[in-house]
């Protein structure tokens, strides 16, 4: 594609290990992500759609093809300080992702002090109002906080750097229903006050569906059907792998069964 | 949709775990009745779904206090049978169904084995027989090549077959109750829609009751006959699963409103605002 979009990549391959343990996890993916866009990635465990969402991120450095941040091209093997600033990470378990013994202070600093930025104070303080929680919160080790509190501070943390893109890996599939309503509505609500480019992965296709204005569904490593929102809210998808993703989503539907061994 | 005499029939169930402090009650007078039909419970997570789940089948630990004014399996009255009657009761009449085959099978005994283990136990089946019979029960479950199966061990087998196979190990005895608790929660959608396709047409064919746990209202809607929704360790509504759009309860209607859809997408999610009141009431 000749026109630049926030997230560029072109035939981007992956693979783990070597010889006779070569595991080919992505297998050539293009996908363009328009600045202020929210993309959703689907598809099931194993599919390598989180192995992308690394490479963006610079986490999985053994990619291939081309990689494009704001017309940027990445090198897999080293960024510098300023291409790793540009995109944050958000994961899915919000008592894994923060640590034990830090306090939340703490751990909301540590990306300011990596990057040398000055106001510490206040950009800790900013960060948490961004996310609804109280200025206190900060003397708070993650164990007095409530899974939702967690994530919120797990977001701030990705927010504190003043990223352009947020790459989001099943950020409420370990929360309840109530407390996913909350944190999904704060997604949106930062998006539209900042402008940020979203890249959200997911197995929920109505949590898809709700954030993302276009939809990628992955199966073993490819894209099979890239649709819009409002397509996969009709139904208008072409893939019957899509629309087997899709329809499982709505509930559980009486049918015959398929014989696997 | 009711027997006369329900399978399963509970009355102001209360369990609470005592510690050095206090006493925490985790279910708090919860009262329903199962006959032979699929029952859902909802609810978010500490909602004591799953304690009500293991207090019917007595599975929870020693110190644990559990009353109730009625507690009756089958006209038994489960609370006061001894450990022996009880282990006959289990497994044979009552079965269980948990959440993630990876950590609920034995990885150290082949899958025909774990399955011919519970007919030898209850049925006091030969082995010959017992191998018989787990061939068949594997055939049910829709797994192809029974013969192979029954030789791999648990590590061998994806999510869905494992859990395939820890539904022909609960239900080769023919229970009359199964409670299954999340059972399809670890798999993908597309191995869902078969674990639960399997659990429907046994159930159904086989004249069972069901006891549904589960947190997914889509899910349970569309499965189910019937729904409990449980918050804080109470019954908060009860309905026709065909019903649940027109919940009454505010948090039963905040838990719809604040779930994504597909078919019906909005804006902005409903934020589930809790009042302490649905706690005493």
């Amino acid at each position: 594609m000749a026109d630049q979009g926030m997230i560029d990549i072109e035939n981007l391959s992956i693979t783990f290990g070597r010889g006779s343990r070569k595991n080919h996890v992505v297998r050539g993916i293009d996908v363009s992500v328009r600045q202020g866009e929210c993309f959703g990635l689907v598809g099931e465990s194993g599919c390598g759609k989180s192995t992308v969402l690394g490479a963006i991120a610079g986490r999985v450095k053994e990619w291939s093809g081309r990689i494009a941040i704001g017309g940027e091209q990445l090198d897999p093997a080293r960024r510098s300080q300023a291409q790793r600033r540009r995109q944050q990470m958000v994961f899915q378990d919000p008592f894994g992702s923060l640590h034990p013994r830090h306090t939340i202070g703490r751990i909301l600093t540590e990306p300011l002090s990596i990057n040398r930025l000055d106001d510490q104070d206040g950009r800790v303080d900013r960060a948490l109002e961004q996310v609804g929680l109280p200025k206190r919160f900060r003397f708070r080790f993650p164990h007095q906080l409530s899974g939702g509190q967690r994530q919120r501070v797990a977001i701030a943390r990705a927010l504190i750097l003043e990223p352009e893109i947020l790459l989001l890996d099943e950020p409420t599939s370990a929360l309840d229903v109530s407390i996913q309503a909350e944190i999904l509505n704060l997604l949106k609500d930062l998006r539209q006050r900042s402008g940020l480019t979203y890249v959200l992965v997911s197995h929920d296709m109505a949590v898809v569906a709700h954030l993302c204005d276009r939809i990628a569904v992955m199966k073993d490593g490819q894209l099979v059907e890239v649709a819009s929102r409002q397509d996969m809210i009709a139904g208008d998808v072409t893939h019957p792998y899509t629309q087997m993703l899709r329809e499982g989503s709505l509930g559980y539907r009486p049918q015959g069964v398929p014989q696997t061994a | 949709m009711h027997d006369q005499a329900p399978l399963l029939s509970v009355r102001n169930l209360t369990v609470s775990f005592p510690s050095l402090h206090a006493s925490v009650p985790a279910v708090r007078n919860v009262t329903f009745d199962v006959g032979k039909e699929k029952v859902g419970i909802i609810g978010e997570s500490g909602s004591g779904k799953s304690t009500t789940g293991r207090a019917l089948m007595r599975l929870l630990p020693k110190s644990t206090r559990i009353t109730a004014d009625r507690l009756d399996f089958q006209g038994e009255a489960v609370l006061s049978l001894s450990d022996r009657r009880m282990r006959e009761i289990r497994g044979h009449s009552m079965a269980m169904i948990l959440q993630d085959p990876k950590y609920s099978l034995n990885p150290v005994m082949t899958v025909g084995e774990q399955i011919a283990e519970t007919v030898i136990l209850h049925e006091k089946l030969s082995r010959k027989l017992a191998r018989e019979r787990t061939l068949q029960m594997l055939e049910s479950v829709h797994i192809r090549d029974p013969q192979r199966v029954m030789g791999l061990y648990p590590h061998e087998v994806s999510g869905g077959m494992g859990q395939r196979i820890m539904i022909s190990m609960m239900l080769i005895t023919k229970p009359a109750l199964i409670i299954a608790d999340e059972p399809t929660s670890a798999l993908d959608v597309s191995v869902r829609q078969q674990v639960l396709s399997v659990l429907d047409e046994l159930v159904t064919a086989n004249d069972m009751g069901l006891v549904f746990i589960s947190h997914d209202l889509n899910l349970v809607r569309s499965f189910c006959d019937r729904v409990i929704i449980m918050y804080a360790g109470r019954v908060v509504e009860e309905l026709a699963a065909s019903e649940l759009d027109n919940a009454t309860h505010p948090y039963t209607r905040g838990l719809l409103e604040a779930l994504p859809s597909l078919t019906h997408p909005k804006d902005r999610l409903a934020v589930l605002k809790r009042d302490p009141t649905w706690v005493e009431a």
